[in-house]
């Protein structure tokens, strides 16, 4: 693209501008956590004395392994289950055209815009009758059926454009559904399957709404369901509170920081599909 | 999109050559002689899906309709309410305050990021895919990945008494500006849908830039030519050619917004007074703090109309383009 320099220059001015916006809540955090226990922080000022100790005080104060356990634990009970369970309907809806597959489709679309909120409480009650309030099955349940519309509208997406010349050879080569969706059409689905597993991990990880309604229990909830017991708890004290928050923030931004371009990359599809 | 990797992954699962010119395949009569058990039995593939969905959507969803219709504190008999709830949420004055505060909320959370956004893509144009490239997405990133959560208890520090804001503000010789921003009457509710700005901003700033790196250099050049400036050249090629991102960006912001719940819970839990409640606080505070069931439901089912009155247009101005 033939962009003038100062064209370019200015591009970057703007998008640097951006770039610390974005990282100044997180270095005023940072110097917050920084201070003695106890003071009353002022926004950003680097101390001369960082107490690095006070992460320490909150890793034990927030019971962070126990913490990581639960959020783990959740997002295993949620993720591949839901997956699985999607990729499956997809394969069913954009491949096989079941008999009144458009119907289904139909249905679950309707549930894509669909507000938490909207459902909490009679998921609430629901939860209660089947005896599974605080416990993590309370949160690990729900959120697979609340996911159901975008998953299956994204797996769906995928299979609908697979070339049906693919299936057709597989039959000829007499492999049976199971053995095509296995063999040919799940290794082929392999980066939409990707995506939406990033997409779920992370969803799962920072919902907030289920954790607070369904369990009290914050070392049985999900990292922001805890992080908001820990606020409860903390708030006033804004140096713990601060370097609480970074450390429990500290396991997502590591596996983001890994798999940034994946991460990146589903985000941006999923917005765009979604 | 995938085709090229997948096949690949095709020929190592087995199935080499199974594009093979000249290989007498029988393929569409064969396919069309599946019999209809077959057919039917593809339902299992579906089932599980369904299942779920239906206990931990459909059914809640079914409900909410029903209790909305009841009086019901959520332990005893239940009463026969008729419309009474949705009633009270169309006059109540609260209620009606509370609904306009998420579509407040609308301007902060959808209007600034959505057109900062686009000042930023239209600057910046694209994005390099050098390092300075990727270290920018990855930060711009980074309130997606962060919990709401944890982006409302950075903002109260920030926005608090003694944080960043007010200290930049006594910096510049502003003192008389310092306040308690999320505390005060006038500045609670716009403080709160900063905080959604600066969590929205990134996102759509670089689904913009990926929308314009995808337009025609062609097209620029060419209005180059004609001699167009910077400003026709945004309205006449860039504009227009974004209208799909530009829908999307509105519909993701437009959700977040009506649908707010986690950065007001923690930020301000929806005070001083009501200023900043949104319908999603409501909610969980008629539920389970006030046990007004019946009322909680009626607000959520409304609460559901109004992301569909409000996405349903956009979405269909920005799909007509692609028919």
């Amino acid at each position: 693209m033939n962009l003038t320099r100062r064209e370019q220059l200015t591009g970057r001015v703007f998008l640097i501008a951006l770039v610390v916006v974005t990282l100044l809540p997180f270095l005023s955090m940072l110097s917050a956590a920084l201070q003695p226990r106890g003071t009353v922080p002022t926004g950003l000022a680097w101390p001369t004395d960082p107490h690095w100790g006070n992460f320490v005080d909150a890793f034990t104060v927030a019971n962070m392994g126990a913490l990581l356990r639960s959020s783990l634990l959740i997002v295993a009970g949620v993720v591949p289950a839901s997956v699985l369970i999607a990729t499956m309907a997809g394969f069913g809806l954009g491949h096989l055209r079941v008999p009144g597959g458009r119907f289904v489709f139909l249905l679950f679309l309707l549930g894509l815009t669909l507000p938490f909120e909207a459902v909490i409480t009679p998921i609430y009650y629901q939860v209660q009758d089947l005896g599974l309030l605080n416990t993590r099955w309370a949160i690990i349940l729900p959120l697979i059926g609340l996911y159901m519309p975008f998953a299956v509208f994204w797996m769906r997406a995928h299979f609908v454009n697979v070339p049906r010349e693919l299936a057709d050879a597989a039959r000829v080569d007499g492999s049976n559904t199971w053995q095509l969706f296995w063999r040919v059409q799940v290794p082929l689905a392999r980066p939409a399957i990707a995506s939406l597993t990033i997409l779920l991990f992370l969803w799962t990880w920072n919902q907030f709404l289920l954790a607070i309604v369904l369990v009290d229990d914050s070392t049985k909830r999900t990292m922001a369901g805890a992080l908001g017991a820990f606020q409860g708890q903390w708030g006033t004290d804004q140096v713990l509170l601060c370097a609480g928050s970074l450390l429990i923030l500290t396991p997502t931004l590591i596996v983001f920081l890994i798999f940034q371009r994946q991460f990146i990359k589903a985000l941006l599809q999923g917005s765009l599909k979604g | 999109m995938t085709t090229a990797p997948g096949s690949v992954t095709a020929q190592r699962a087995g199935l080499t050559g199974l594009a093979r010119p000249g290989h007498p395949t029988a393929g569409p009569p064969r396919r069309r002689r599946r019999p209809r058990l077959a057919r039917w039995s593809g339902w299992l593939w579906v089932l599980p899906a369904l299942v779920m969905y239906a206990v931990f959507v459909l059914r809640p969803l079914a409900l909410t309709f029903q209790y909305s219709l009841y009086h019901w504190n959520g332990i005893g008999v239940a009463r026969w309410a008729g419309l009474s709830n949705y009633a009270t949420v169309f006059t109540d004055r609260d209620l009606l305050k509370i609904v306009g505060n998420a579509f407040i909320l609308i301007i902060f959370f959808s209007f600034i990021p959505v057109s900062l956004g686009l000042l930023v893509a239209a600057l910046a144009r694209r994005i390099s895919s050098g390092p300075f490239g990727t270290t920018v997405r990855t930060i711009l990133f980074l309130p997606q990945i962060i919990p709401l959560v944890a982006a409302g208890i950075a903002w109260s520090w920030l926005l608090s008494s003694t944080g960043l804001v007010n200290q930049a503000l006594r910096a510049i010789g502003q003192d008389g500006l310092a306040r308690a921003w999320l505390g005060e009457f006038d500045t609670a509710l716009p403080s709160v849908g900063f905080i959604g700005a600066w969590v929205l901003l990134g996102l759509c700033t670089i689904l913009l830039i990926t929308g314009i790196s995808k337009i025609d250099p062609a097209l620029y050049e060419s209005a180059r030519l004609d001699g167009a400036g910077p400003i026709r050249e945004f309205f006449a090629i860039t504009l227009p050619s974004l209208r799909q991102e530009i829908g999307v960006c509105l519909t993701v912001t437009v959700i977040a917004a009506l649908a707010s719940f986690d950065i007001v819970y923690i930020a301000t839990g929806g005070g001083p007074g009501l200023q900043t409640t949104v319908p999603g606080l409501e909610i969980y505070r008629l539920a389970f703090a006030q046990r007004q069931v019946g009322l909680a439901s009626a607000l959520g089912v409304v609460l559901m109309a109004l992301v569909l009155i409000c996405v349903l247009p956009i979405q269909r101005l920005t799909r007509e383009e692609k028919e």
